[in-house]
């Protein structure tokens, strides 16, 4: 064995008995369900005090943040430890300690085009969970076509005055902080004229309207900005605005490639922590051997299985400094219709105990419904399957 | 197990050189010329091949092969796949290599290119190698042969075959089974090719009586699985390849045709229509190369441990072959109708190396049963 193969298996050894010493049974092998996900922020309230343990635990040692560096609070995890981290998290059934845009998101694009004052401030209260973030892209008229943006920040000197609405915020409703698309030059072209800009949601003239989903539930809201007050300057905090000026297109298109992967590898342990295997043994017999269910079983685990490879493949690309790119739009395509195909298999293997809205499957019909979204936000299919053909098969525009 | 599918420099070098070599040597025209000769394959381009050292991917560097592992064999395969390379190549090179491990004159001359392999497992019309009934009656020292042999590749052209032969049990036992490796001109032993869509040599074998002795069997009496079902994984590896090398093909085939055929006063890949379609395609192909690197990693990892792994790569790898033949000749419109057109030879491959050792529901049965159910 190498040095380095020597070095990861004790690796592997010490942060499973990690996992398994500061993960509490009760979390294991739970339902991952929107429900049962801890999300942090200020107005937050863990379910039971396993949940807390575990996350206080994971902050203590940087997990809640594998990769990110130590000094925001991170572990500063090399990738194939990261990988590792995961792998052993799978088999424990141990469940992520935190979830959070700011995670998935704020974090990349700050890490990438953030000024060390700005990381200092905001990093480290996401990795401790204390500051939650949303998302604010989408506006009414500016859906598939996101560069559209309407919502105008004026330079008013030592602020700026931010005016407009955004849709489709997840969770705006209970965020602390919003990172915004805002338009900072209506003179320039659309791309052009975007600053990406960071906003205390406590701010004079922020109000959110939740908007209830077909799912019954609402996780996504309608935000609106009414002469807001943002100062250009959090102090040692550094600007409001990541990146240049105006050009937050670009932090704008690194960030939706993280999203496209994140929402592409969606497919979570749900159905109980089982595998598909176990669902549909814990069906009635009739089901379980029904020829049609098991073949579309069979075909998703299959499909499911290479989807997985390669969304490792593609981090083991992006890591190597190859970059993905434009092909994670096919991980966002892939992804999202997989997991479309893997509810409507559980809904119809479900039978009539599925379409309850909490019945003996728990929040299945909720979640089934959820999963339509999947291939709607973060930009469609559609529009995944266009940056394909143009970007990366090179085909000629119209 | 975290093994990363990326492909290394040595792997990327090969990769290149093979596929600037078989654009050379081994374009479709090859194959249309071959097909128009009523030939299977060129014997000098095997032997250029096996002087490049692809016939001995497999065998060791001390029985005179190039040891090269099975990621490297499929990244040979899918790049044959991709022009429709007709060789003994998976028959000889990757599966009788694998079932001969250990026999070193006889890899020699596999990896010399001058014996030539193919295995005769199957009687049905599906893969099926338990359900062996061709018999091995115990002579004396020896056995005597009967029955007939299906689908076999290279079967009317190979020097020797590897014959299943059932020695005790009845046909659905795993066990029972026994590994003959029998000259190709051996009396009883006669062999009828069979007229294939893809134009390569599948041939029936039929055996009356062949007699067969100890030192004919590969492995060990009863036990036929031992040293078949190695072999068998490492050619299911690199069929699967050779269809994504066939998927990529006819893709790169296709995506050509529509940036430069005009209709409409428009290229027709500026049609969303075909765009999203070319683009599910490619998204496909991504996928399964990942099932098929896989495949080869675990092969070359921990290959008691590759079942599945290399069952999803041939699952995967012949629905991606299926999508990408289909979507071909359809985008290609009329002319992908036409025999002078290269598409259709595309999708003829997809459609036998589809049924080789073993279809889709095959092997995702198995990945089923890998998986729980």
């Amino acid at each position: 064995m190498s040095d380095e193969a020597a070095r990861l298996a004790a690796f592997r050894k010490d942060i499973a008995a990690w996992i398994d010493e500061a993960c509490p049974a009760s979390l294991r092998g739970r339902a991952l369900g929107e429900d049962s996900i801890v999300w942090g922020g200020k107005g937050w309230a863990f379910a039971h005090a396993d949940q807390k343990d575990w996350f206080d635990a994971a902050v203590a040692k940087g997990m809640t943040a594998p990769m990110w560096p130590t000094e925001v609070g991170g572990a500063g995890l090399t990738r194939p430890e990261e990988k590792i981290y995961r792998e052993e998290m799978a088999r424990l059934n141990a469940p992520p300690p935190l979830e959070s845009f700011g995670l998935w998101m704020l974090g990349p694009a700050l890490l990438h085009f953030g000024t060390p004052e700005q990381k200092a401030m905001h990093l480290p209260p996401v990795v401790r969970g204390e500051i939650r973030w949303c998302q604010g892209y989408s506006e009414p008229g500016a859906g598939s076509d996101l560069a559209n943006v309407q919502t105008r920040a004026e330079d008013m000197g030592d602020h700026w005055l931010v005016n407009g609405q955004k849709i489709w915020t997840s969770y705006a409703d209970k965020a602390d902080w919003i990172f915004a698309l805002v338009r900072t030059d209506r003179s320039a072209p659309k791309h052009k004229g975007i600053s990406f800009m960071l906003i205390d949601m406590a701010s004079e003239g922020v109000t959110t309207r939740p908007i209830r989903l077909i799912s019954g539930k609402s996780p996504f809201c309608e935000t609106f900005f009414d002469n807001v007050k943002v100062p250009k300057d959090y102090g040692a905090g550094g600007s409001a605005i990541v990146g240049e000026l105006n050009r937050g297109w670009d932090v704008a298109k690194y960030l939706l490639t993280h999203e496209r992967e994140m929402i592409g590898g969606g497919a979570r342990g749900l159905l109980g922590g089982r595998s598909m295997g176990e669902f549909i043994g814990s069906l009635e017999e009739s089901v379980a051997q029904d020829p049609v269910i098991r073949a579309e079983a069979m075909a998703l685990e299959v499909d499911s299985l290479a989807f997985a490879l390669t969304m490792e493949r593609y981090k083991d690309r992006a890591e190597g400094g190859k970059g993905v790119g434009d092909a994670s739009a096919m991980l966002k395509y892939y992804g999202t219709e997989l997991n479309k195909r893997r509810y409507e298999l559980l809904m119809s293997a479900s039978g009539s105990a599925g379409v309850e809205w909490d019945g003996p499957h728990g929040s299945l019909a909720p979640e089934w419904l959820r999963t339509k979204a999947n291939s709607i936000e973060g930009g469609t299919s559609e529009v995944m399957l266009d940056i394909l053909s143009k970007r990366v098969l090179g085909m000629p525009s119209s | 197990m975290s093994l990363s599918l990326l492909e290394t420099e040595d792997e990327t070098m090969l990769r290149d050189a093979a596929r600037g070599w078989l654009a050379d040597n081994a374009p479709v025209a090859a194959l249309r010329k071959m097909r128009d000769a009523g030939q299977a394959f060129d014997t000098g381009l095997w032997r250029e091949m096996a002087a490049m050292g692809w016939s001995g991917v497999l065998v060791p560097e001390s029985s005179g092969g190039a040891g090269m592992g099975h990621r490297a064999a499929g990244i040979l395969a899918e790049e044959m796949g991709a022009v429709l390379a007709a060789s003994p190549y998976l028959s000889s090179a990757v599966i009788a290599a694998t079932a001969l491990q250990g026999a070193s004159e006889k890899l020699t001359a596999i990896a010399g290119g001058e014996l030539v392999y193919a295995l005769a497992v199957d009687e049905g019309t599906k893969h099926a190698p338990e359900r062996a009934r061709l018999h091995a009656d115990r002579i004396g020292n020896g056995f005597r042969l009967s029955g007939t042999k299906v689908f076999v590749a290279e079967g009317a052209s190979a020097d020797r075959v590897l014959v299943l032969a059932r020695t005790s049990g009845a046909a659905g036992d795993a066990l029972g089974l026994t590994l003959f490796d029998i000259d190709a001109g051996r009396a009883g032993l006669s062999r009828t090719a069979k007229a294939t869509v893809d134009s390569r040599d599948h041939a029936e074998l039929r055996l009356e009586g062949v007699e067969a002795t100890g030192e004919d069997v590969v492995g060990d009496v009863d036990n036929a699985m031992a040293v078949l079902a190695p072999a068998l994984r490492a050619g299911q590896a690199g069929v699967a390849a050779e269809m994504l090398g066939v998927a990529g093909g006819a893709a790169a085939m296709t995506l050509g045709y529509l940036k430069e055929r005009k209709q409409f006063d428009r290229t027709i890949g500026s049609f969303q229509a075909l765009q999203h379609r070319a683009a599910h395609l490619w998204s496909e192909l991504e996928v399964t190369a990942s099932a098929v690197a896989h495949a080869g990693r675990m092969l070359d990892a921990d290959p008691e441990a590759a079942e599945m792994a290399v069952s999803l790569a041939k699952a995967r790898a012949t629905k991606t072959a299926d999508l990408a033949v289909r979507e071909g000749v359809q985008m290609h419109g009329g002319i992908g109708m036409t025999d002078a057109y290269d598409i259709g030879f595309y999708m003829k491959r997809a459609r036998v190396a589809a049924e080789w050792l073993g279809d889709y529901g095959y092997h995702a049965a198995k990945v089923a049963a890998a998986r729980g159910f």
